[in-house]
């Protein structure tokens, strides 16, 4: 018995060193590594960016470089929104023999892995990773969003411009995301005459905020700008709530998500927040396509047919990789990076074309609401 | 901080320590008897938050809740007939490994089957409703919980005390060998044991959850921990130990997130640890053992 | 077989081995996956036979290897991270003064310092641990096992907590961790790195102290008796495991690039665990082995098992992520519960091995002592 069992045990162990020739890219075909959460806390965000990249795939499937045409496979690897993990994933990726990575979803593990994809030459376009350090001082990286200084200014005007004199901020720590944002808005509200009357943070993975939130409480503000995750957002819309707190909730882009209408339900009404794109306000031609691909294609994969706007993000994304790989005429990473610094498309949330940091020179937000459990265009901003 | 703030973060606390003592008494009670530290009693209190999500998402409340709270103690029962059983006359360290591995696999099955997506823990209406007082604001489970907990201890110190499984129980701990000798069922005493301390920590899931309304695979490690520092605090064997620590320690947490320094609230569970370990080895209520060469 | 022929396979395994690397070093786009599977479980190697000194052959069950890991690792990336992108890395807070001047005056010493000092960062990284390891090992190593782990536990995870700190944020960055640590050089480097730490180790059981260490293990109250220090013993025992544990540690951050507290979760420590599990708790050369086989397999699983399957246009039906670490876990439980002695025991591997004789022998043993048991 013991026998067998250490046969079979040895045989799991060696087996899958035959899968490994299997996973090199075949002749005639490109592979592009899509760098995305699956699991953990941004699992639901990077899933939907997934979802975009994935369609964009059926909608252009193959790419043209010099004569030959190539086409395109997407390699995914699950980064679990750790940045431990996301060394491991992004060097799976690079094996798999990635041209372009797509992604991440979250800038922290972005800007983890920062450091290996440049070393390896791969070019990354992260679609929704909005802090500045994603693309700062590393000339692999560009993004095809709006920075986090940006937005922070944005839900600062907002907030002051709706009369909120007093806010209080509730960061996560360790998270790049929710610290860099909120210390942006706290700037720019402050520089707008606002009175910061509570700055809290909590750790990863904490569920329990009621000791932050009752000091929160005690400072009486108007709104509360709280951006972290998709996971945390309705525990800290509910928690609020049930210790009676009735100031305004708002947060960043990672708010926009269906799951936290579904979790935190009434509690969720009246909460604001700042986002890419807005499936009634299309921006282009080819938005107006986009938005109606996309639907059919999310209600065949189960989902509901209300667009997100990092899935808008990362269809974007693989089209300016495709672009760029026509542009570059050859699939060698230093030449692709050059072709990225220079490339123009047009894609489904605006004009893209990158700045000197590899940023997108993006300066339109929508901001949005929940009302009625569903979300709500408010107002487009723009920022010259 | 004004008065009703600190009120506000006591029931906080208190609620908080109730929780943990039901889950500390389960590590009481394994390490009396098999002198084991049973790492995977966190995870199987994270198991029993995944087991209410499914039930509840078809069955209504008064009977999920017994249904869970018999699945955890299936759980407890089975892990320790797999994992532990066998190495009853092993090394230490060898039964200790095995513990880390349960923990360690119950971890990576949640992860794989329920994916480690943040789970919504489901709403029991009832005990979610809203009490105002004064200033201060809670929900029902914020109140029933500490309640509950020194009730359960009460009725558990009761059983060991007047019943015969508790005097087997209490004969076990005391003397494994002896109380063999003696005909006592070792086998059938160990599986009762552990299928209280997982009923206990069921219902201290239940409790824990609803409060915070979502659970990952991870979810179990840390509290899992913390309550047997708890233990030990209030000394190992000893239940009403167990339910002092389990409250101090939720105590101390609340206090330390409240005055900012929230990313030592963990630490500071290890340096009492630590602490007590030095000065107090045997805990708040725990006997002295001498150790025989 | 005969000392001169041991000697002999041990020196030509040893230029095979330093040719291979070298050779590996220069196809490195070719053979990624196995190229990061050497790196990474060489420096696994490391730290789980500084693990299995303390646990295997002391007998002293302690669960902190992650805390001093994230020491090493911490003191490494903080003294190699040049000047100029430190404060492009501590972007939140900005850095602190002292670190700041410290890594202007070393980039501005001469050349072969450069080169010398990512060296020089691993073992001051090992040292400061050390530092920690007596402080601590003095009052814990008193106590009894299950506690020693638990107390050891509760220091790694107390470490982690302290570095995480926002109050240190100008040290470490707090919770937002490390980025732009210069890498390793090459596979070679790693490996000499790897192979200098565990030539020490094995000197080390070899001497006088090995065998204190080992009496302490079997028995430590006929060991006092034999006149051996326990405390003295325990605290040297402890004390040089964390050195390597965190000059291992300092390695993980140059091959990972980037770190922050959450690489130095207790699951690390596991991870080292299992290795060491089943490899065989006592044995060197079982470690070794072993660390590079569950690299492998974790890697190669990565890929296998993760991703859905389909052959011959079925899908097989557990495949999905995650199933890797079920299949892991259940690894692990299956050596703990029936081959406790792992792949090598107490044993070393020795080129005994390759001697037709001895097989007849071992086979003869074995029946002999099936025979016995009937």
């Amino acid at each position: 018995m013991k026998k067998v069992l250490a046969l079979a045990l040895a045989l799991v162990m060696f087996l899958p060193a035959f899968a490994l020739g299997a996973a090199a890219p075949v002749d005639g075909e490109i592979v592009l590594g899509v760098f995305e959460p699956q699991t953990g806390e941004n699992g639901g965000g990077g899933f939907q960016e997934v979802l975009g990249m994935r369609y964009a795939n059926t909608v252009y499937p193959t790419v043209k470089v010099g004569d030959k045409v190539y086409a395109v496979k997407l390699v995914e690897a699950d980064n679990k929104s750790d940045k431990t993990e996301a060394v491991s994933a992004a060097n799976t990726l690079i094996a798999a023999g990635a041209k372009i990575v797509l992604g991440s979803y979250g800038s922290g593990v972005s800007i983890a892995a920062g450091e290996i994809f440049a070393d390896a030459q791969v070019p990354a376009i992260a679609a929704s990773a909005t802090n500045p350090q994603v693309t700062l001082g590393n000339d692999y990286y560009f993004r095809v969003c709006f920075l986090d200084p940006f937005q922070g200014t944005v839900m600062a005007n907002y907030a002051i411009e709706k009369g909120y004199k007093k806010a209080a901020v509730i960061t996560q720590l360790g998270d790049d995301y929710s610290s860099g944002l909120g210390a942006f808005f706290l700037a720019a509200y402050e520089k707008l005459g606002g009175v910061i009357v509570s700055n809290e943070q909590f750790q990863t993975n904490q569920t329990d905020f009621k000791a932050i939130l009752t000091n929160v409480k005690a400072a009486a503000p108007d709104v509360i700008f709280a951006p972290s995750s998709i996971a945390t957002a309705p525990l800290l819309i509910k928690q609020a709530r049930e210790l009676g707190i009735t100031a305004v909730i708002a947060a960043g882009d990672t708010w926009e998500n269906g799951s936290i209408i579904d979790n935190a339900g009434k509690d969720a009404e009246g909460v604001v927040l700042s986002t890419f794109f807005d499936e009634a306000e299309p921006a282009n031609d080819e938005a107006k396509a986009f938005i109606e691909g996309f639907k059919k294609y999310l209600v065949a994969n189960n989902q509901p047919d209300v667009i997100p706007a990092v899935s808008a993000l990362g269809f974007d994304a693989y089209i300016t990789a495709l672009a760029a790989i026509e542009k570059a005429g050859t699939l060698e990473g230093p030449a692709l990076q050059q072709a990225l610094t220079q490339v123009e498309v047009v894609g489904v949330t605006g004009a893209i074309s990158f700045d000197e940091n590899g940023d997108a020179k993006k300066d339109m937000a929508f901001i949005k609401t929940i009302q009625d459990g569903k979300f709500v265009f408010l107002q487009l901003v723009s920022v010259k | 901080m004004s008065f009703s703030t600190i009120l506000q973060h006591a029931l906080t606390g208190i609620s908080l320590g109730g929780a943990y003592a039901l889950i500390a008494i389960g590590y009481t009670m394994v390490y009396g008897i098999l002198r084991l530290i049973n790492f995977a009693h966190g995870d199987m209190f994270m198991m029993a938050g995944y087991f209410m999500i499914f039930a509840m998402a078809s069955m209504p409340w008064p009977i999920a809740i017994p249904l869970v709270v018999i699945a955890t103690m299936a759980l407890g029962v089975l892990m320790e007939r797999a994992a532990y059983a066998p190495l009853r006359s092993a090394p230490r360290m060898s039964i200790m490994i095995s513990a880390i591995g349960v923990s360690y696999l119950l971890q990576n099955l949640a992860t794989y089957l329920f994916t480690a997506l943040p789970r919504g823990y489901p709403e029991i209406t009832l005990l979610k409703h809203i009490f105002q007082i004064g200033e201060l604001s809670a929900s029902l489970v914020t109140f029933v919980t500490p309640v509950l907990a020194i009730l359960l201890v009460l009725g558990l110190v009761y059983l060991i005390n007047h019943s015969k499984m508790g005097m087997a129980m209490r004969a076990v701990s005391k003397d494994f060998e002896t109380a063999r000798l003696m005909g006592i069922n070792i086998n059938s005493v160990i599986s009762f044991t552990f299928a209280i301390g997982s009923a206990l920590a069921a219902v201290g899931s239940i409790l824990y959850f609803t409060d915070r309304m979502s659970v990952t695979p991870f979810s179990g490690a840390l509290p899992g921990l913390k309550c047997f520092v708890a233990a030990v605090f209030g000394g190992i064997g000893s239940i009403p130990g167990a339910m002092v620590g389990g409250f101090v320690i939720g105590l101390t947490e609340t206090a330390l997130v409240a005055l900012g320094y929230s990313t030592f609230s963990d630490a500071f569970t290890f340096i009492l640890l630590i602490v007590i370990l030095l000065f107090k080895p045997t805990g708040l209520f725990g006997q002295k053992t001498t150790e025989k060469v | 077989m005969k000392k001169e022929m041991k000697w002999l396979l041990s020196l030509a395994t040893l230029a095979l081995v330093v040719w291979a690397l070298t050779a590996l070093e220069g196809r490195r786009n070719e053979y990624n996956m196995l190229y990061t599977v050497l790196q990474k479980g060489m420096i696994l190697a490391v730290a789980a036979v500084a693990m299995n000194l303390l646990n295997g052959f002391t007998g002293l069950f302690s669960l902190g290897q992650a805390g001093f890991m994230a020491i090493g690792a911490y003191v490494t990336a903080i003294l190699t991270i040049p000047a100029t992108k430190l404060p492009g890395v501590y972007y939140i807070s900005g850095v602190s003064q002292a670190i700041l001047s410290f890594r202007g005056w070393t980039d501005s010493l001469p050349d072969w310092f450069q080169t010398a000092f990512p060296y020089l960062a691993l073992i001051i990284g090992g040292l400061v641990a050390a530092l920690f390891a007596a402080l601590i090992g003095y009052p814990v190593l008193r106590l009894k096992s299950d506690y020693l782990a638990i107390a050891t536990l509760g220091f790694s995870e107390i470490i982690r907590a302290i570095i995480a700190s926002p109050q240190l944020n100008l040290i470490t960055n707090g919770s937002y961790g490390l980025k732009s640590i210069p890498k390793l050089e090459n596979l070679l480097v790693t490996f000499l790195i790897a192979a200098v730490c565990i030539a020490f180790i094995v000197l080390l059981i070899r001497s006088s102290y090995g065998r204190a260490f080992k009496a302490i293990r079997e028995d430590e109250v006929a060991a006092e008796a034999m006149g051996i220090n326990l405390a003295r013993h325990k605290q040297y025992s402890f004390v040089i495991s964390s050195f390597f544990t965190a000059v291992a540690g300092g390695m993980l951050a140059m091959y990972m690039r980037s770190i922050d507290s959450g690489t130095f979760k207790i699951g690390l420590t596991y991870d080292v665990l299992l290795i060491i599990v089943i490899g065989g708790i006592g044995s060197v050369t079982g470690s070794v082995i072993s660390a590079l086989l569950v690299t492998a397999a974790k890697e190669w699983w990565l890929r296998f098992f993760d991703q859905p399957l389909v052959i011959a246009g079925w899908e097989v039906p557990l495949f999905r992520t995650g199933f890797r670490m079920v299949i892991f876990s259940l690894l692990l439980m299956a050596v703990v519960l029936f081959y406790q002695r792992g792949l090598l025991g107490h044993k070393e591997f020795t080129w005994n091995v390759l001697m037709p004789s001895n097989w007849r022998k071992w086979l003869n043993k074995k029946q002999a002592g099936g025979k016995r048991h009937a």
